[in-house]
């Protein structure tokens, strides 16, 4: 029994807005659930009073100050922008109907 | 967000109604019983820092669209997110005041989704492990009291800002300064029963944020912004009913009346025997209606997964109590201590403390005049404040101090002058900020008490009156209040009133 389906790759694929051919999707498929196979082979192991892992690093509260600096021009900001107006916003495809 | 259900309040068992006589599940509807709502709300409040949560960019709101973004909160690649202790302390501030257990290792997460206000195409927010959980919230309702649980609460940045055009134009425009304001959001438990209990649990948490000084959680400024989940059930049943999230609710009046509205829609569908789906409705305050989201489909799958870019935060011990030591005093305390110190009423002592500003004014016009706060509870509530609400003010901006309030109380206590005479004071200070003293000084608007000088003038009143005096002593004794006219009048309103009573029915009855 797979443990991803086609579907489910579809849904994830849909989601991340990524489209793939009809083989594409069959190799992504068969290779997601080798993945999952090879996560069972961890679940043999006892993590038993063992705390979640949340980071590779042992490291915490790594914080800054509240300082405000200056920020990008909007020059700057706007420099990467598909499309932007005159008043300094970026240009998009409208959002909602009407 | 959990949704199963809890105790109620009182700790009353509710019976549990699962089937009608009729054999028919309640929560499919199609009959006539008691409905009650389930409300829950998800409450989002912006923290007054200088900068954001993960960049130093400003938080400083209006500038000019695009001006307060760096490589950090446009999401660029290769760079690296570091948390604002200020947000960290602002947030345990919050769960302290909402009575919330703090964990002592909280994580940040991924929410996944796509949305051009949101340039890295997840928010930064927390998911299993929040800052803080199982808080309460108590409000004050013409029912009496509740409890309201907190389900959570946690830090997460804000998304952009999204501009639309004119109808016809085929765009939409972004404005990135917002993206990565510091957020917490507030997640209440399903235990909210009416609309007014969602009204009375926002207007608290707003009060809350603002003695706290964490934000001014204006919600027609967007600094507070509320949805509601809700659902409707057969009263003592203690399933669920099948919910619809409310967005778009941007004040207290909005929210009331969209859960007003969707209560009564969810109720006529259930009656007529229909079902409810779940599904996103937004509040359209223009039409009074809620109406289904018309955006692109919601995909509600955000994938959450920890952010390898942030370590997880650890809240030790010590921190919680150097935050803890800040805190102000809270307005649920401040009240109680109001009521026994002041002898104050339950009611006076709510409308003091609604604000730190006018809870502050009171007590240092106290503070100048101790003997007698019930007196200056009724000048600051009843004429500075109508004055203040009738010209848009607030207390900050009153023309009048606390120590000229607790001056003119002293001059009616001295007895120097009549109740009445400071109405008038008071509206000759509230406009030249004069202290009532001088004005007092300057007007010759000292009382009569003297009672051998008022008992010339109400001899005389008598002399000039002698069938009125006749009708008092037959019997129709509220002609007094005739008298206590005439005399007011002879002495321009001066009269102490108790002397002038006292000495009135001495005379009166001296001629019986």
């Amino acid at each position: 029994m797979e443990k991803i389906s086609r579907s489910e790759v579809l849904h994830v694929a849909r989601l991340a807005r990524l489209e793939f051919t009809p083989q594409e999707v069959e190799e992504f498929t068969h290779q997601l659930n080798r993945i999952i196979e090879y996560m069972d082979q961890l679940k043999e192991l006892d993590t038993e009073g063992v705390e979640p892992t949340f980071h590779a690093l042992a490291q915490t509260n790594v914080m800054r100050d509240d300082q405000a600096k200056p920020s990008l021009s909007q020059e700057e900001a706007l420099a990467n922008a598909p499309d932007r107006d005159e008043r300094g916003f970026f240009r998009v495809p409208r959002i909602i109907q009407g | 967000m959990g949704e199963e259900e809890k105790l109620n309040m009182e700790g009353k068992a509710s019976p549990v109604v699962t089937q009608t006589p009729q054999g028919r599940d309640p929560l499919k509807g199609g009959l006539k019983v008691d409905y009650e709502a389930v409300i829950g709300l998800e409450v989002h409040v912006q923290l007054k820092t200088n900068s954001k949560i993960f960049c130093p960019c400003s938080t400083e709101f209006g500038a000019p669209p695009n001006t307060h973004t760096c490589p950090v909160c446009q999401g660029m690649p290769g760079v690296l997110p570091v948390l604002n202790r200020k947000v960290v302390e602002y947030a345990i501030k919050a769960a302290l005041a909402l009575n919330c257990r703090i964990n002592p290792i909280s994580v940040f997460a991924r929410k996944n989704y796509f949305y051009p206000d949101l340039p890295k195409g997840y928010q930064i927010s927390q998911y299993e492990l929040p800052l803080a959980e199982h808080g309460y919230l108590e409000i004050e309702t013409s029912q009496g009291k509740r409890r309201i649980g907190i389900t959570r609460i946690h830090m997460e940045e804000d998304a952009g800002k999204n501009v639309h055009g004119e109808l016809g134009d085929p765009h939409s425009y972004v404005d990135l300064n917002r993206t990565g304001v510091p957020l917490i959001e507030i997640v209440s438990e399903p235990d909210i029963r009416t609309p007014e209990e969602a009204r009375l649990y926002l207007q608290k948490l707003r009060t809350i944020m603002r003695y706290l000084g964490i934000s001014d959680a204006d919600m027609e400024k967007g600094e507070m912004r509320c949805d509601a989940n809700i659902s409707i059930r057969p009263k003592g049943e203690k399933r669920l009913g099948v919910k619809t999230e409310l967005k778009n609710m941007n004040s207290f009046r909005h929210v009331q009346r969209a859960l007003e509205y969707e209560i009564k829609r969810q109720h006529r569908i259930l009656e007529e025997g229909g079902e409810i789906i779940q599904e996103t409705l937004l509040w359209n305050p223009q039409l009074g209606v809620t109406e289904t989201m018309r955006s692109k489909e919601e995909a509600h799958d955000y994938r959450y997964f920890p952010d390898p870019d942030l370590v997880p935060l650890k809240v030790s011990e010590a921190w919680l109590n150097e935050v803890r030591s800040t805190l102000p005093e809270l307005p649920d305390e401040k009240k109680v201590r109001f009521m026994k110190s002041y002898s104050l009423s339950a009611y006076d002592a709510e409308v003091l403390i609604s604000s730190r500003e006018m809870a502050d004014f009171y007590e240092e016009a106290v503070k100048a005049h101790p003997s007698n706060p019930k007196a200056i509870a009724n000048w600051v509530m009843v004429e500075l404040m109508g004055r203040l609400h009738a010209e848009n003010k607030n207390i900050q901006n009153s023309p009048v101090s606390p120590q000229q309030v607790a001056q003119l109380v002293a001059l009616i206590d001295r007895g120097t002058i009549s109740g009445k005479m400071a109405k008038e004071v008071f509206a000759k200070t509230y406009q030249t900020g004069k202290d009532p003293q001088r004005i007092v000084e300057e007007e010759g608007l000292v009382q009569l008490s003297d009672e051998s000088e008022l008992e010339v003038i109400v001899e005389r009143v008598l002399d000039e009156h002698p069938d009125e005096v006749k009708k008092y002593l037959a019997g129709k004794t509220k002609i007094v209040g005739f008298f206590v006219g005439q005399i007011m009048k002879a002495t321009k309103g001066k009269a102490n009133p108790q002397v002038v009573n006292k000495l009135l029915i001495r005379k009166l009855q001296e001629r019986g």
